[in-house]
C-alpha cells in the first residue's frame, strides 16, 4: 500500500482549483487519475504549470517526474501559455494533399512563428493537428474553438491578420 | 468463474413508463448535425426551418436534428424522410425550397433512389445514421435500439451469445481483423472476478473518421453493444477511451450515458435484471500511439503511453491486470444488429473470410467525400468511383491510400480487387481502420511516404530502439531523395533499413511504419528513380535542389 499523505492544498485561492479537486476527487485521488486531472487544469487555466503539476502529483501520490514524463508525453497537453486566439491546422492525409503544408507556410510568413509558438504580441498561438477527422472539408482548420473547412491560405491570413 | 445462469435473474425495478401513441408527423427534415455539417453551421439550420415552418403554420411537420447523413462534400445537408429528396448547401437565410418540399409531402409518397452513393451502400453500424437524433434515448429506442440487449439478457446465456457473435464472422474492425467472437470467448474463459470492457475510440489513423462519426450519429448503439459484450465475458465494467480531438463525440457520449443510466439500460439491474455494468469516459490526450490495445491500457491506468510486449495479451492480462476485452467502436457498433438480425444473416454478407460491412471514410480527391458503408468484397473502383464519384476535376486517378500510417498505397492497376482484410494485405496495404484517401496526378507518392514517416517518428513513443531510430533514419533518406540528394545506394539502405524496423519493432506503430514506403517502392519505383537519378519530381511536389554543374 502507498503511504497516503495529507491532501494538499491548492497553490492559490483561485475558483478553478476546485474543478481540478473534483474531478481528481471523484476518481478517488488515485494514481490512474493523473491524465484526466491533468485535462481538467488545462481546460480550467488554459496550459499546466508548474504549480498545476506539483499540485496533481502531491494529490494523486504521483511523483513530480512522472507527472511531468506523461505531461509532456502527450501532446495535447501544453506547458505555455496560450495566445489570445488559437489556430489549429490539420496535418492528416487529407488536407495534406488539399493544401495544408500551404496554409501552414502561409501562416508561418504571415505570423512570423513556427508550429506550437504564439505571436510576440500574445494575440495568436499557431498549432498542428494530427488529424481533426474532418476530411471531408480538408483542408480544415480550427479557430477559436471553430472547425472551418475547405480553407484557403490567403482567407485565414487575412483573418488572423485582422484579430 | 463459471457460466451465467440461462436468463439473469429479474429483479424488482421501476418500470420505464411507456410511451403515449403519438399521432406521427406528415412530414419530416432530417437536418444533417454531425461536425462536419455542423460546422457549416447546420444547427442555425435546425432552428430557422423550425420557425418558418411554424410561421407557415405548418403543425404536422417535425424538423429533427439527426446524425451524419454521409455525403459531407455536400454539406450542410437536408434531408425529407418521406420522399428521400436530400437539400445540399443549405444555408439558413435559404431554407425557403425545404420549407416548400416540406409542405407538399403527401402520405402517398415513397422514397426515391437518392443515386448511386446511397443505393449502393449496405448500412449495418450506420443503420440509424440520418434517421435517430443522436441526443435522444426515446429515438433510438423507438428504431429498434436495445432490442438485441432485451434479447441477450432475457433469453440468452453468455455462451450463446459468444456463438452467435462468432458464428456471425465479425472481425475486429479496428484494422487488424482479429476473429471478435474468439477474443470475447478468450477473454470470458480467462480466471479473474473482475473483468473490463474497454472501447477503443482514439482513432489517430488520419483520414480516417469513421468512429467520430458513428459515436457523434448513433452512441446508444456503442453502449448497447459494450453492455453485450459484458455480459458475454461477465465483465461489469466498461471504458470509452475516446479521443480529445473529438469534443462533439465525447459530449454525445456523455449525455448518452447519463440518459441510458437514468432510463435503466445501464448501472445497476440493467433492463430489470440482475445484470449490472457502467461505462466511463477516458480521454485521449492526442498520442497515436495510444490506438495500441496495451498503450490504450497505460494511458487509462494514467501513465505515458507506451505499449508493452505481448503475451500476456489483455484479454488474459489488461486494465489493472485483469482480463479485458479491447474493441473498436465500429465492432461494437455492428453488434446489436447482428444480434437482432442473426448471425446467418450478417455471415451472408461479404465475401471468403470478411464477412459482413465495413463502413470507410472516403476522403482527399474523391467528389463524393464523406462516410459509406458497404459490404466486403465490393471493389474500391465500385467505391471510389461509383459511390465516390470519380475525382475530383476529372483528373486521373493515381492511388488510393488504405489503413493509414501502417496502410499502403494501391494503384490504378489493382481497382477491381474486391475489398477484404486479405485481398488488402496482399496488395502491400491494410485494412486498418478504414480511412481511403484517393489521391491523383497531384500527388507525389515520394512524397506521401515521407509524409507518413514524418508522422510516424513524430509519433513514436520512444520505448523501442527500432522505430524511434529507425523512422528517424528512414524520413533522412526519403528527405535526402525528395530534395534530391540521394544517391542510388540510398535507396538500398532505405528498403534494408525498411525490412529491420518491419521486423524488429515492438508493436504496430514500428512494425506497421515501413508500410507506406514498400507499397510505394513496389508500385512507383519509377517516381523513386526519378528523383534519385534525373532529379526530378513527376508530380511536381518536390523541390529538388540541381546539382551545381546544372545551375551554371
Amino acid at each position: 500500500m502507498p503511504i497516503r499523505y495529507a491532501r494538499p492544498s491548492a497553490p492559490s485561492d483561485d475558483k478553478r482549483w476546485k474543478i481540478v479537486e473534483t474531478r481528481m476527487r471523484r476518481l478517488g485521488d488515485r494514481p490512474y487519475a493523473l491524465i484526466e486531472a491533468l485535462h481538467a487544469a488545462q481546460e480550467a487555466f488554459g496550459y499546466l504549470d508548474d504549480d498545476a503539476l506539483h499540485f496533481v502529483g502531491d494529490t494523486l501520490g504521483v511523483p513530480h517526474s512522472r507527472v511531468y514524463g506523461v505531461a509532456t508525453f502527450y501532446s495535447f497537453f501544453t506547458l505555455k501559455p496560450q495566445g489570445e486566439h488559437t489556430c489549429v491546422v490539420c496535418t492528416g492525409t487529407a488536407c495534406y494533399i488539399n493544401g495544408a503544408k500551404e496554409i501552414l507556410a502561409g501562416l508561418e510568413r504571415s505570423l512570423g512563428v513556427t508550429p506550437k509558438e504564439t505571436t510576440a504580441d500574445g494575440k495568436v498561438s499557431l498549432l498542428t493537428a494530427r488529424c481533426l477527422g474532418a476530411c471531408s472539408l480538408a483542408p480544415a482548420v480550427i479557430v477559436d474553438g471553430d472547425v472551418q473547412g475547405k480553407v484557403r491560405a490567403a482567407d485565414l491570413v487575412a483573418r488572423l491578420e485582422a484579430m | 468463474m463459471s457460466d451465467m445462469p440461462a436468463a439473469a435473474r429479474p429483479v424488482r425495478r421501476r418500470v420505464i413508463t411507456e410511451e403515449i401513441a403519438e399521432e406521427p408527423p406528415r412530414a419530416t427534415a432530417y437536418v444533417c448535425e454531425a461536425a462536419s455539417c455542423l460546422s457549416l453551421q447546420s444547427h442555425d439550420i435546425t432552428v430557422r426551418l423550425g420557425e418558418v415552418v411554424a410561421d407557415a403554420g405548418l403543425g404536422d411537420v417535425e424538423i429533427k436534428r439527426v446524425g451524419c447523413l454521409g455525403l459531407c462534400a455536400a454539406g450542410p445537408l437536408v434531408e425529407i424522410a418521406e420522399t428521400g429528396r436530400l437539400f445540399e448547401k443549405v444555408t439558413p437565410d435559404a431554407v425557403g425550397p425545404v420549407v416548400a418540399a416540406l409542405a407538399d409531402v403527401k402520405q402517398t409518397d415513397v422514397r426515391a433512389p437518392q443515386g448511386p452513393f446511397f443505393e449502393k451502400q449496405l448500412r449495418v453500424a450506420t443503420e440509424n445514421f440520418g434517421r435517430v437524433d443522436p441526443e435522444s434515448l426515446d429515438d433510438y429506442v423507438e428504431r429498434g435500439g436495445f432490442e438485441a440487449l432485451r434479447r441477450v439478457l432475457s433469453d440468452m446465456t453468455s455462451t450463446e451469445v459468444r456463438e452467435e457473435v462468432t458464428r456471425s464472422g465479425l472481425r475486429g474492425r479496428g484494422g487488424a481483423g482479429f476473429p471478435t467472437g474468439l477474443k470475447w470467448t478468450t477473454v470470458a474463459k480467462a480466471q479473474g472476478t473482475q473483468k473490463y470492457v474497454i472501447c477503443n475510440a482514439d482513432e489517430g489513423d488520419p483520414g480516417a473518421f469513421m468512429d467520430r462519426s458513428v459515436l457523434e450519429s448513433d452512441p446508444y448503439r456503442v453502449l448497447e453493444g459494450m453492455t453485450i459484450a459484458a455480459f458475454a465475458v461477465h465483465a461489469t465494467e466498461g471504458y470509452i477511451y475516446c479521443r480529445a480531438e473529438y469534443p462533439l463525440a465525447v459530449a454525445r457520449l456523455r449525455s448518452a450515458i447519463r440518459q441510458a443510466q437514468r432510463a435503466g439500460y445501464l448501472g445497476s439491474g440493467i433492463m430489470d435484471t440482475s445484470f449490472a455494468f457502467d461505462v466511463q469516459i477516458r480521454l485521449g490526450a492526442g498520442a497515436f500511439v495510444c490506438g495500441e490495445e496495451t498503450a490504450l491500457i497505460a494511458s487509462i491506468e494514467g501513465r505515458r503511453g507506451t505499449p508493452r510486449p505481448r503475451p500476456p495479451y489483455p484479454a488474459v492480462s489488461g486494465l489493472f491486470e485483469c482480463p479485458t476485452l479491447i474493441n473498436n467502436v465500429e465492432t461494437f457498433a455492428s453488434v446489436p444488429t447482428i444480434l437482432r438480425k442473426g448471425p446467418d444473416w450478417y455471415a451472408a454478407i461479404g465475401v471468403g473470410k470478411s464477412k459482413g460491412t465495413k463502413v470507410f471514410a472516403l476522403a482527399g480527391r474523391v467528389v463524393n467525400t464523406g462516410l459509406v458503408e458497404v459490404p466486403m468484397g465490393m471493389t474500391l473502383r465500385e467505391i471510389i468511383f461509383d459511390i465516390g464519384g470519380g475525382i475530383i476535376d476529372g483528373r486521373p486517378f493515381k492511388a488510393v491510400q488504405t489503413g493509414g500510417p501502417s496502410g499502403g498505397c494501391i494503384p490504378a492497376d489493382h481497382l477491381d480487387t474486391p475489398v477484404t482484410y486479405e485481398s488488402l494485405v496482399e496488395l502491400g496495404s491494410f485494412m486498418g481502420s478504414g480511412g481511403m484517401i484517393v489521391m491523383d496526378d497531384t500527388s507525389c507518392m515520394v512524397d506521401v511516404a515521407k509524409y507518413f514517416m514524418d508522422f510516424c517518428r513524430d509519433e513514436s513513443c520512444g520505448k523501442c530502439t527500432p522505430c524511434r531510430v529507425g523512422t528517424t533514419q528512414m524520413w533522412m533518406l526519403l528527405d535526402r531523395i525528395t530534395t534530391g540528394r540521394a544517391t542510388g545506394g540510398d535507396l538500398a539502405q532505405l528498403e534494408h533499413l525498411a525490412a529491420i524496423v518491419q521486423r524488429t519493432s515492438l508493436c504496430g506503430l514500428g512494425q506497421g511504419a515501413p508500410n507506406p514506403v514498400f507499397s510505394t517502392l513496389r508500385y512507383f519505383r519509377d517516381e523513386y528513380l526519378a528523383h534519385i537519378e534525373e532529379r526530378r519530381c513527376p508530380a511536381g511536389v518536390c523541390t529538388i535542389e540541381q546539382p551545381a554543374e546544372v545551375m551554371a
